[in-house]
């Protein structure tokens, strides 16, 4: 499984020789297998093993901003929950700045920074700003050092008028934004994140997104998240590493996911009436026509606005929409093709 | 081989201090805990005094119980009101101050079932420390304040002749008592690491044990108090010291020594407490249920 990830990969870089001089997060042949249990009659019960994590093999470079993708159940959670030391791997070599984390959970815990999207680390009955507080002693940070990177994350990610506001108030965006702000108050050297944007409206989105990418250049603080939404990995980072069934399926850029899995857009038009298919120019076509909308899929790496441009020439375009390609199709695509391979 | 030995030594005494580095530090993040609710408790003063005098009053109808009683019958087991007021109250003493201090670790099931527990893993302090204050609710001393004025009330009633070892023993065995009531939270706690629906279990060896100290033992049967003194050692929290302070007979036909062991007791039940917890966070962490 490591080999083929290893030929999968896209990067001019020599992904050994430049991971090995600076790795800072290292996994060699990690597993997680949880025993499942589960009632097959009364008093009776099935033992079965899930394989969670099979074998997982990377390296992180310190700086590198990754992207770790997968549908659900991929063990995605599982490889985050390893790395800070929440679950104790089943088998394999894990070290995250030279600590095997799940040994050295609480030393390990001054220099990483977690971020879950779906449960918040801050206290939910208490103003964020108590939190902070809170944060400062228990890290131990020193007084100007937390002032100025309080001070930094207030400002970029808007947090002035939100630090009274007890957490269980704060939007879901808002809560992210806190969220991210309380996992970098003590300057950790790797900010992990659990599908940040999740249930993010767009301007949220951008707005940590934007943060993310800033810290990353910056700071120099390596960053590994996992999400669902593409765009998150489009443009925040060089490196993707898409898992499933617990195996690295793919590591590399972005663009070679895209040319591994072949995946496409979709271009929903709405014209005055019922026409017959559009004609769109190659490569786009048409896959789908219901009265007066017709979908037009074509690659994701291609620009959208050329197609629109010529549909609106020439048809009476009511409304359009761009529909992304999930990722849970585009590797779905790519494991077939292996499987056919 | 001498240096082995010697290497051996060294890194025990690293472990040593590692393992009281440990509890330093927890000791620490519970009052920076702590004490972070008790300033947010205190901002809402009216809704604090409000609360805590409900937490007092709901404790009280205990006792106003325990006095209708005595409108009907002189004695309970043979032990007249003032000295039930005296079990009384080093129970709900005992008890309160537990509460008071770690009541907050019978959620740890909820923490554990919708995986908001992660969250404290990640943590550079220890995760008991930080399940124990979480929510610290400083009403609870209304409980504590209520059994301490039954307490107060049967100390200056009951008909004892008070020697230096009877006065000591009153404050000692309430120390004791709250840190077996606190090994209870604790193993309960632990044990929700696997059957996370067991807070209700915890609840019958916590609220339910506190209720059963608070009558004579003679009231019940001889197997329910061989379990409260060789299994959960609840005895040792007021039902052995009161025995000697009140010079009742020893339930069980007990040596007379037994009354000055709760000190013991209470560290020998947080030590297990304290291995029960570490074996079930350490299945946490290896299943992540």
């Amino acid at each position: 499984m490591a080999e083929m990830a290893k030929t999968t990969r896209t990067t001019q870089a020599d992904p050994v020789t430049g991971a090995e001089a600076s790795a800072f997060i290292e996994l060699d042949g990690v597993e997680k297998v949880f025993d499942v249990r589960k009632k097959t009659g009364f008093l009776k019960r099935e033992r079965r093993q899930v394989r969670a994590v099979d074998g997982l093999s990377f390296t992180v470079s310190r700086g590198e901003m990754v992207g770790y993708i997968g549908p659900n159940g991929a063990g995605k959670s599982t490889t985050i929950k390893m790395l800070t030391g929440i679950l104790t791997p089943s088998g394999g070599r894990l070290r995250v700045a030279g600590i095997d984390p799940s040994r050295e959970r609480t030393r390990l815990a001054h220099r990483i920074g977690v971020v879950f999207g779906q449960r918040t680390t801050l206290w939910w009955d208490l103003p964020l700003i108590d939190s902070y507080r809170l944060m400062h002693r228990m890290y131990r940070i020193p007084d100007a050092r937390y002032r100025e990177n309080l001070d930094r994350c207030v400002e970029l990610l808007q947090l002035a008028e939100l630090l009274d506001v007890p957490v269980r108030q704060l939007s879901l965006g808002q809560r992210m934004r806190g969220d991210i702000a309380a996992a970098l108050l003590h300057d950790p050297e790797v900010l992990y994140l659990d599908e940040p944007t999740i249930g993010l409206d767009v301007v949220s989105k951008a707005k940590v997104r934007g943060f993310l990418r800033d810290l990353n250049a910056e700071c120099g603080t390596t960053v590994l998240l996992t999400t669902h939404d593409l765009q998150d990995i489009e443009q925040l980072c060089s490196r993707v590493m898409v898992i499933d069934h617990g195996r690295l399926m793919y590591d590399g850029a972005l663009d070679g996911l895209h040319e591994a899995g072949e995946s496409e857009r979709t271009l929903v038009v709405d014209l005055e009436r019922e026409l017959p298919p559009i004609d769109a120019p190659e490569p786009a076509r048409v896959v789908r026509v219901e009265g007066p909308r017709q979908w037009l899929a074509f690659p994701a790496s291609a620009s959208a606005a050329g197609l629109v441009a010529r549909i609106a020439a020439e048809y009476p375009l009511v409304d359009l929409s761009v529909r992304e390609p999930d990722i849970e199709s585009v590797i779905a695509k790519m494991y077939a093709e292996r499987a056919g391979a | 081989m001498a240096e082995a030995t010697e290497r051996t030594e060294a890194t025990e005494v690293t472990g040593a201090e590692a393992r009281r580095g440990r509890v330093v530090e927890g000791v620490r993040a519970y009052g920076l805990i702590a004490g972070m609710w008790i300033r947010s408790t205190m901002a809402y003063r009216t809704s604090f005094a409000l609360t805590t005098f409900g937490n007092f009053a709901m404790t009280a109808l205990d006792f106003v119980a325990i006095l209708l009683m005595f409108s009907r019958v002189d004695a309970l087991g043979g032990w007249p009101l003032p000295e039930v007021a005296f079990l009384y109250g080093m129970s709900a003493v005992s008890f309160g101050l537990a509460d008071l201090a770690i009541g907050s670790m019978e959620r740890l099931g909820r923490r554990v079932r919708d995986g908001t527990l992660d969250t404290l893993l990640v943590r550079p302090v220890p995760v008991l420390a930080q399940v124990a204050a979480d929510r610290f609710g400083l009403r609870r001393l209304g409980r504590v304040v209520q059994g301490l004025l039954v307490l107060g009330y049967a100390l200056a009633v009951v008909d004892v002749d008070w020697t230096a070892a009877r006065l000591l023993l009153v404050p000692v065995a309430l120390l004791s008592g709250a840190g077996i009531f606190c090994a209870v939270f604790v193993a309960a706690a632990a044990f929700q690491f696997v059957a996370q629906d067991a807070s209700e279990v915890s609840n019958a060896f916590t609220y339910g044990g506190t209720t059963m100290l608070q009558y004579p033992p003679a009231v019940f049967a001889l197997d329910l108090v061989r379990g409260a003194t060789f299994v959960v050692p609840l005895a040792f929290v007021n039902w052995l010291p009161a025995s000697f302070v009140l010079g009742r007979p020893y339930p069980l036909d007990l040596p007379g020594w037994v009354a000055f062991t709760p000190p013991l007791v209470a560290a020998a039940c947080c030590a297990l407490a304290g291995l029960a917890w570490r074996a079930g966070l350490r299945s946490y962490r290896s299943t992540g249920s």
